[in-house]
């Protein structure tokens, strides 16, 4: 726990995208807790880069559709 | 929330209580006398044995409330695990050093037995708190 992260993420839209899917069912398809996919949902938790894989992979969309990289304000 | 967030709110608060529980008796054993003099040993192996016991007590209670949850540990959890014990070990340390110089100057053995309790507890209490202010705040590993 050093910093928050600039890392945002499409996971709420992408589960109403796909039938509503709920937390829980990403939860298990990913192998984690609800708690873990509630976590990197708001962003307070930076999932490591073989679970993002694993969540673009449930969506069966590109890396970067579901996690993106905010610039840096100046 | 998190089994291991309620595991590490649970630890911590037994911690504290078990070591205000113990202070409380010491120091009314100490009425009259010096403090040194106090006999700590069966307090603070019973205080231990009792902090111990309702740990186990109160997880069985967590796990049977939600079993689903129960001893199942996925990334974050382990990741955060791993945090709490890095921000809890520095205080074991410093309790140890603290006790090995009190026994090389020959400082009465209750003033080492519980410089080493109090490192224990607090070790435990900071790495409670920081497995809680992780999962609650958020945790970045990268």
């Amino acid at each position: 726990m050093v910093k928050a992260t600039r890392v945002t993420n499409s996971i709420r839209s992408l589960r109403f995208a796909h039938e509503e899917m709920t937390q829980a069912d990403l939860a298990s398809r990913i192998g984690v807790s609800r708690q873990t996919v509630i976590a990197i949902e708001q962003g307070r938790y930076s999932p490591s880069l073989e679970m993002a894989f694993q969540i673009a992979e449930v969506f069966g969309v590109p890396l970067d559709d579901v996690f993106q990289y905010a610039k840096e304000e100046k | 929330m998190a089994f291991e967030e309620k595991r590490a709110w649970m630890m911590g608060l037994v911690t504290v209580v078990a070591f205000a529980v113990y202070v409380v008796v010491i120091l009314g054993r100490s009425v009259g006398i010096a403090l040194v003099d106090v006999a700590y040993v069966a307090p603070l192996l019973w205080t231990i044995g009792c902090a111990i016991g309702t740990t186990i007590v109160l997880h069985v209670v967590l796990a049977t409330f939600s079993p689903e949850d129960a001893d199942v540990m996925d990334q974050r959890d382990r990741e955060i695990s791993r945090f709490g014990e890095h921000a809890g070990r520095s205080l074991v340390v410093v309790g140890g050093m603290a006790a090995f110089v009190m026994a090389l100057v020959e400082t009465p053995y209750f003033w080492i037995a519980n410089a080493l309790y109090l490192a224990f507890a607090l070790s435990a209490v900071a790495e409670c708190a920081a497995k809680v202010a992780a999962y609650r705040k958020g945790f970045w590993p990268w």
